[in-house]
């Protein structure tokens, strides 16, 4: 996507940002140290009582992570955005956000008075604010995805965190199906161990892309994608 | 920590506060004081129940699948299993449970959702979501499509395999099995009993679960 490179970014750790991502245009994060982790959360941007709907995501694609292929599908049947490029190969969508309580807990209590930008912050506070941004608040917050990082279910059902999932230079690339508003964070994973608090950096991009054809490999990763995407482009007729 | 260990109750129905039965395919809203206890009862067997939870004082501050999995380490339901709201807060504690498992990834089944992965024919089915929308909006007070949330899905077998994948299994419940929770705090309970006809959730059958309700006193 080298050629259409309409925006580049660097977000260093704990940072927040969002963006209404349009139609035609693909979001590519890359993981600049390794062991990044980045919160997201989206919402069509013209509808905003359609945003991502995990469950609806999960089951129509019969799948507990995500990675290339896959895509996130709106409470509405329709599809905010695919996973077009991964060499991570494993998102996770289980774990959410981390708050205040955990992060005061592992970290240690900070202030911006003594601490200035290097206070700690907390993936759920930082979309709050992000959300009011746009005249949203905490009811329209739901299910987040957590990219680059990886947490594995047993039989049993117990959660594991793997680290090193994700290594330097590792990226993940969003294309947009409808206008969406992105939101993203590069706060620590909420079960990352460790009491450091060393949230990472990534480099994010924006380019211009082709809309997906008959044969994109989302599309035709199963038929409730094929359905997905005729859901989604019957919304722009 | 969430271990399939059968733990079944010691109160008596006789002594409920209340009792109701809920059909398939209808919502059921009902504030559940702090203390008090609820069972629900898969009566026929294999019956998906729909659930949210919210405090009762601040509808914001609602039941949060993930915050539930991730604080317990275990993405199953059971006996021992806090019910943690988007807050922080906790807001119901399972106490016995006669089934074993219970899902939370698997969401409620909408119209939309149904067109996605069965048919676009299959649009005009009842689905959880019209229940949901219908029951918050009889009971007004400000709850909106935004409130709902990912829902618990009582009675439901949803195994995720160690390499992420997910299935919807027949159910590990059967007749008469049940799960029982104490409020922590004054909570609205918003129930879809689901009709979903597409899947193996209800056993292709949707059928009635019963509501019982006892006050502190009880025990």
């Amino acid at each position: 996507m080298d050629s259409s490179v309409l925006w580049t970014e660097t977000l260093p750790g704990g940072a927040t940002w969002s963006h209404v991502l349009k139609r035609g245009t693909a979001l590519r994060m890359t993981d600049l140290e390794g062991g990044a982790n980045v919160a997201a959360y989206f919402l069509n941007f013209e509808i905003q009582a359609e945003r991502f709907n995990l469950p609806d995501t999960l089951k129509a694609q019969h799948t507990a992570r995500l990675t290339k292929g896959h895509v996130l599908y709106s409470d509405m049947g329709r599809i905010l955005c695919s996973i077009t490029e991964d060499t991570v190969g494993w998102h996770d969508p289980l774990c959410g956000l981390s708050n205040n309580a955990q992060v005061e807990k592992k970290y240690g209590k900070t202030s911006y008075q003594q601490h200035r930008n290097e206070w700690h912050q907390n993936a759920r506070d930082v979309f709050l604010v992000e959300l009011a941004k746009y005249g949203l608040g905490s009811r329209d917050l739901h299910a987040t995805v957590n990219f680059f990082s990886k947490v594995t279910v047993n039989e049993a059902g117990d959660l594991h965190y793997c680290a090193n999932n994700s290594k330097p230079g590792c990226y993940v690339e969003l294309r947009a199906e409808m206008n969406v508003l992105v939101l993203l964070n590069t706060c620590q994973h909420p079960l990352a161990p460790g009491r450091e608090y060393s949230p990472r950096p990534v480099d994010i991009s924006i380019a211009r892309v082709s809309p997906p054809r008959s044969n994109d490999p989302c599309r035709m990763l199963c038929n409730e994608n094929t359905r997905g995407f005729l859901l989604t482009e019957l919304f722009f007729l | 920590m969430a271990t399939s260990i059968l733990q079944s109750s010691q109160l008596l129905p006789e002594d409920a506060l209340h009792s109701f039965v809920v059909e398939a395919g209808d919502p059921f809203l009902f504030e559940i004081g702090k203390g008090h206890t609820i069972r629900i009862i898969d009566l026929e067997g294999n019956q998906a129940v729909d659930t949210l939870f919210y405090n009762a004082r601040d509808y914001a501050d609602r039941y949060s699948a993930q915050d539930t999995i991730r604080e317990q380490g275990n993405i199953y339901l059971t006996t021992g299993t806090r019910l943690i709201s988007s807050s922080g807060n906790v807001l119901l504690t399972i106490t016995a449970d006669t089934c074993g498992r219970h899902d939370t990834l698997g969401g409620a089944c909408a119209t939309e959702s149904n067109m996605v992965r069965y048919d676009f024919s299959k649009g005009h089915m009842h689905a959880c979501r019209q229940s949901f929308l219908k029951g918050i909006g009889e009971w007004g007070r400000g709850l909106e499509k935004r409130d709902i949330a990912s829902n618990i899905n009582f009675f439901m077998n949803v195994p995720v395999t160690p390499e992420g994948g997910l299935t919807f299994e027949d159910g590990v419940s059967d007749a008469g099995k049940y799960v029982e929770l104490r409020a922590e705090m004054d909570v609205l309970m918003v129930i879809s009993n689901c009709p979903q006809l597409n899947n193996p959730c209800n056993g292709y059958n949707p059928t009635p679960v019963q509501i019982l309700i006892w006050d502190t006193n009880v025990r």
